[in-house]
């Protein structure tokens, strides 16, 4: 019973987490380009706004478009259902596996492209255009890199896998786990929208991709969206943090475990974020038409990735 | 008579008394006779299908109405499950084609129409039944002609005569070899029952050769690339609910016929054939997919859907003939189940996306979506349903397009157990296109969804769109409500589809390799996913979500506005994406595979080039490998039809005279002929 409090716990954790992660990445930002900036919980302030104010919606839009952020908001919930962040196995690695993952975010950015599609702004279709183009260059590489983790731990099941490389150790140096990792870090950019595919903080029209899928947006909408989107970040965060760098994950249900398991997670959360912080300091936005060479190129490392894995099986 | 007998009596009843009273009554009672009788025929043949394969029992019976061979029939398991297929997509088109053709009334023919409906699917209830070599190429042949008729409805449009054309084609060349193999295979027995095909079959010769005219003869059929030439223009042509029936289940029949020979009477063969299958299924869905991304045809776009999802079946097929090969089980029956799993998905999403776009061509009378939009407003059902089946051809779950597919994944994941690296390389190659052609399906879909019903009407005519009858409602509606049943249930539909194919070329008997728990997953397999539950769960938070807003007092009002402009205000249709533009970042993704001719021309003020006074801009995509392989055929056919041009002097005693010297010859062959 209380594994599955624990598991029916963890995607609020994530939920809750979520905000101050971007906060905490903007702050570092700020930070690092010599700015005093917002506090980290500036993210939580903007949703309490947000919520309190009354939505606008355009006379062109039909029920989809207040419908379609229920379902981004819902979709990226499950997905945070599905990945462990605290504690393996997982009774919940029988609903879904990482296929189901890809697809749930599949169904995010299908519904709210449409969205995008729905007010008749040149805006919207513009963004929904990019959103789907990336998307589906992303996608084989994710296909891919999960298959070469897979080949690995014998499963696509999430928790199998973060249990295979705790029990193996050493996997995590072999090439096809680094290049998976390669590719996926390459993707969780793309996918969540962060430079240089996407600029988070743009309204420039020419470059912005999700802010233009999203800009007819306002009040409870708009929160519910912005909350999706950083807990998709959150997500993918914890996926490359526990797929690759297992270790302190709770494998027994005492509390010092969970404890334990909280603060590695929350540790290796703020590596990366500094680590994407430092990046997106250090690059600048790719022009849209050279994006397809960057998702090439992870597509690359991906399948240099499982030919490696295939032959020093 | 046995219950299924009665049952198959009873559907072929039906369609001849429909087929029958279409074509003697009138226009008015043409219409409804003939979709009463395709409706119940189909009715009848779901109930023999799904009894069948239930309770697994084998029908057999042959009628003395063939001279030489009589009329062989057999229901297995793999018939039982096409039939199933047949008649499901019958239903719906039957009762959608009754609203639908109304607007035909006057135009074209309907009796005709209504009775050539029927014997459609009374070809294809048979063909998935027959026992013998004769049964299964005289009805392959019936059918083939019979969707030529019925592609030819609209027969005055140039572009009608043109699909047919070439459709009637490319489906007897696939017919020449289809003869050609049975020849072989049989040993130039017509009368050969599939029972003794299937004995001699272990130490036939020219396995190989059979093999591959098998493939060619079956994918011309399927429209698997490269012979998909056809799909494309024949599909879109035809009536709405006819494209339908032959999106969704005629093709299949290559799927079938691939099936019955390949995997049944020859016993499946070395790894080399399913490599061939996969590599073949690969590229029919990429190129598909890309293609399909391109056209701004409703109904051309949905029919190179259609060689996208070809592909994936035969991705299945290959794979399973491969792990076949190396003796893997387990793992070839769940490349075929997968295979056909995704046949009957193909069969119900493809066929509810022709309906709605026959639904939307009888509200606005055109195909070209740049001049639709704001549909969802005016035909709020033909949407939603429209919606249901382009998330299941994106595959998203839990929508049945996304059980088939993961199941055609977790078959590809079990390629690393092959014991050459060399060939089971090729595994992770055809996942990341599959996952490549899933993308890119859903960005299509996105368009195809996007531009024709949402935002701003973008002509006179998408403006005026009305909802369309309600028979057209509640064929949309069946196909619907089996797209998110068949998407719920894949732990029922695997270990009834492992049963209907054991013992089908030394398959194990599907109860001892799949059994399927709740949530599925598979033996053999990497990974385990529960549709019910992740339904249950994603309607669950959905749910959630408002309440939780509810709780922490959102601000629950709603002001309508205007679409900002930029400062702007009278926001026009002109100024919404199109298609077009949709598609281009993903054009220039792959123009290297498009090779698109763009031709730019400005007119500049004479006074000075900074002022434009007219911009004509053309740009067409042709499928350019089409030209490289077809144009050197057609030229060639045209000059051996220059050649031989003198014999036809249009004298009919000359016509008689050739018709005695081949007579005789061929009697002098049969004579001197051991």
């Amino acid at each position: 019973m209380s594994e599955w409090l624990v598991e029916v716990f963890q995607p609020f954790l994530a939920l809750a987490l979520a905000p101050g992660l971007v906060g905490f990445i903007r702050w570092v930002k700020a930070r690092l380009q010599s700015r005093s900036g917002p506090p980290p919980w500036q993210p939580y302030r903007e949703l309490r706004k947000l919520f309190r104010k009354e939505a606008v919606v355009s006379g062109n839009a039909s029920w989809l478009f207040r419908f379609a952020p229920y379902v981004l908001f819902a979709s990226t919930l499950a997905i945070a259902f599905l990945v462990p962040l605290l504690v393996v196995p997982r009774h919940f690695d029988m609903v879904g596996d990482l296929f189901v993952v890809v697809y749930l975010l599949l169904l995010g950015t299908f519904w709210l492209a449409l969205a995008g599609l729905d007010v008749g702004s040149a805006f919207g279709g513009m963004g929904s255009s990019r959103a789907v183009t990336v998307a589906a260059l992303s996608e084989p590489t994710i296909a891919t890199a999960i298959f070469s983790l897979a080949l690995g731990a014998g499963s696509t099941n999430l928790g199998a896998i973060v249990m295979a490389t705790m029990s193996e150790p050493s996997t995590v140096l072999t090439p096809g786990h680094l290049l998976a990792f390669a590719a996926l870090a390459i993707v969780t950019i793309a996918e969540a929208g962060r430079l240089p595919v996407d600029n988070p903080a743009t309204h420039l029209e020419l470059t912005m991709i999700h802010e233009a899928m999203i800009l007819e947006y306002s009040g409870r909408y708009l929160a519910l969206l912005q909350c999706g989107s950083w807990l998709k970040l959150f997500v993918f965060f914890s996926l490359l943090a526990n797929l690759f760098f297992p270790w302190g994950v709770a494998t027994t249900l005492t509390l010092g475990a969970l404890a334990w398991a909280v603060v590695t997670l929350l540790l290796k959360l703020v590596l990366l974020a500094v680590a994407l912080a430092v990046l997106e300091t250090r690059v600048a936005k790719l022009r849209l038409f050279r994006v397809p060479e960057l998702l090439s190129t992870s597509f690359l490392l991906a399948l240099l990735a499982i030919t490696s894995s295939f032959l020093l099986r | 008579m046995t219950p299924p007998g009665v049952l198959v009596a009873g559907a072929v009843v039906c369609y001849l008394a429909g087929a029958l009273a279409a074509f003697l009554s009138n226009d008015r009672w043409g219409r409804a006779l003939g979709a009463l009788g395709a409706g119940s025929g189909a009715l009848v043949s779901l109930g023999l299908g799904i009894a069948a394969l239930t309770t697994g029992s084998v029908f057999t019976a042959v009628l003395g109405v063939l001279p030489l061979t009589g009329l062989a029939l057999r229901i297995d398991g793999l018939s039982a499950f096409f039939l199933i297929v047949v008649a499901l997509v019958g239903v719906a088109s039957a009762v959608f084609g009754y609203g639908y053709s109304a607007s035909y009334q006057g135009r074209y023919s309907l009796r005709r129409l209504g009775a050539l409906f029927n014997l459609l699917l009374l070809t294809l209830t048979l063909q998935v039944m027959a026992d013998n070599v004769l049964t299964f190429l005289l009805l392959w042949e019936a059918m083939s002609l019979v969707a030529y008729l019925l592609v030819l409805t609209e027969h005055d449009e140039l572009a009608t005569i043109r699909a047919a054309n070439w459709y009637i084609a490319i489906t007897h060349v696939g017919f020449a070899a289809l003869l050609a193999m049975f020849f072989l295979l049989s040993a130039g027995d017509p009368a050969a029952a599939f029972d003794s095909l299937r004995a001699n079959a272990p130490a036939l010769a020219h396995r190989n050769m059979i093999f591959l005219l098998a493939l060619f003869g079956f994918s011309a059929k399927a429209g698997l690339i490269p012979l998909h030439i056809w799909l494309p223009m024949a599909h879109p042509v035809a009536p709405s609910h006819v494209s339908a029936l032959m999106s969704g289940v005629v093709i299949k029949m290559g799927v079938y016929g691939f099936c019955r020979v390949v995997l049944d009477l020859l016993g499946g063969g070395p790894a080399w054939w399913g490599g061939l299958v996969l590599a073949l299924g690969v590229a029919s869905a990429v190129f598909g997919v890309l293609y399909a991304l391109m056209e701004h045809d409703l109904k051309r776009l949905l029919a190179y859907h259609s060689v996208e999802n070809i592909g994936i079946i035969f991705i299945g097929i290959g794979a399973g003939l491969m792990f076949q090969s190396y003796g893997l089980m387990t793992l070839a029956v769940l490349g075929f189940v997968a295979g056909l799993y995704h046949t009957i998905n193909h069969a119900c999403f493809k066929g509810l996306l022709f309906l709605g776009a026959g639904s939307v061509l009888h509200a606005t009378r055109t195909r070209n979506m740049e001049e639709m939009g704001g549909l969802i407003k005016r035909m709020p059902r033909t949407a939603l349903a429209f919606l249901i089946g382009a998330a299941s051809i994106s595959a998203l779950p839990p929508l049945n397009g996304f059980a088939s597919e993961w199941l055609v994944f977790q078959t590809l994941l079990g390629g690393s157990q092959i014991p050459q690296p060399s060939v089971a390389l090729i595994m992770p190659i055809a996942v990341a296109l599959l996952a490549l052609t899933g993308g890119l399906a859903m960005a299509c879909f996105v368009k195809a969804f996007g531009i024709t019903f949402l935002a701003i009407p973008r002509s006179r005519a998408a403006e005026e769109a009305h909802e369309s009858p309600a028979s057209m409602q509640v064929g949309m509606g069946i196909l619907a409500l089996a797209c998110v049943g068949l998407g719920l249930i894949p732990f029922f539909v695997v270990p009834v589809l492992g049963r209907a194919l054991a013992g089908l070329g030394r398959l194990p008997s599907g109860a001892a390799t799949l059994t399927v728990s709740f949530p599925l997953s598979i033996p053999g397999t990497f990974g385990s996913m529960s549709s019910p539950l992740l339904a249950a769960g994603l309607l669950l938070l959905l749910g959630l979500v408002p309440l939780a807003l509810w709780l922490i007092g959102a601000n629950r009002r709603i002001r309508i506005g205007d679409t900002w402009g930029c400062g702007r205000i009278g926001q026009t249709p002109r100024m919404q994406y199109t298609a077009t533009a949709f598609a281009e970042p993903l054009r220039r993704v792959f123009a290297e595979l498009y090779r698109p001719t763009q031709d730019l021309s400005i007119d500049f003020h004479p006074e000075s080039k900074y002022f434009v006074q007219s911009i004509e801009y053309q740009t067409e995509i042709h499928p350019w490998f089409e030209k490289l392989l077809y144009q050197p055929l057609i030229r060639l056919f045209r000059q051996i039809a220059d050649r031989v041009r003198w014999i036809q002097a249009g004298w009919l005693g000359l016509y008689l005279t050739y018709m005695l010297v081949g007579l005789v010859a061929l009697l002098a062959l049969a004579w001197w002929a051991p």
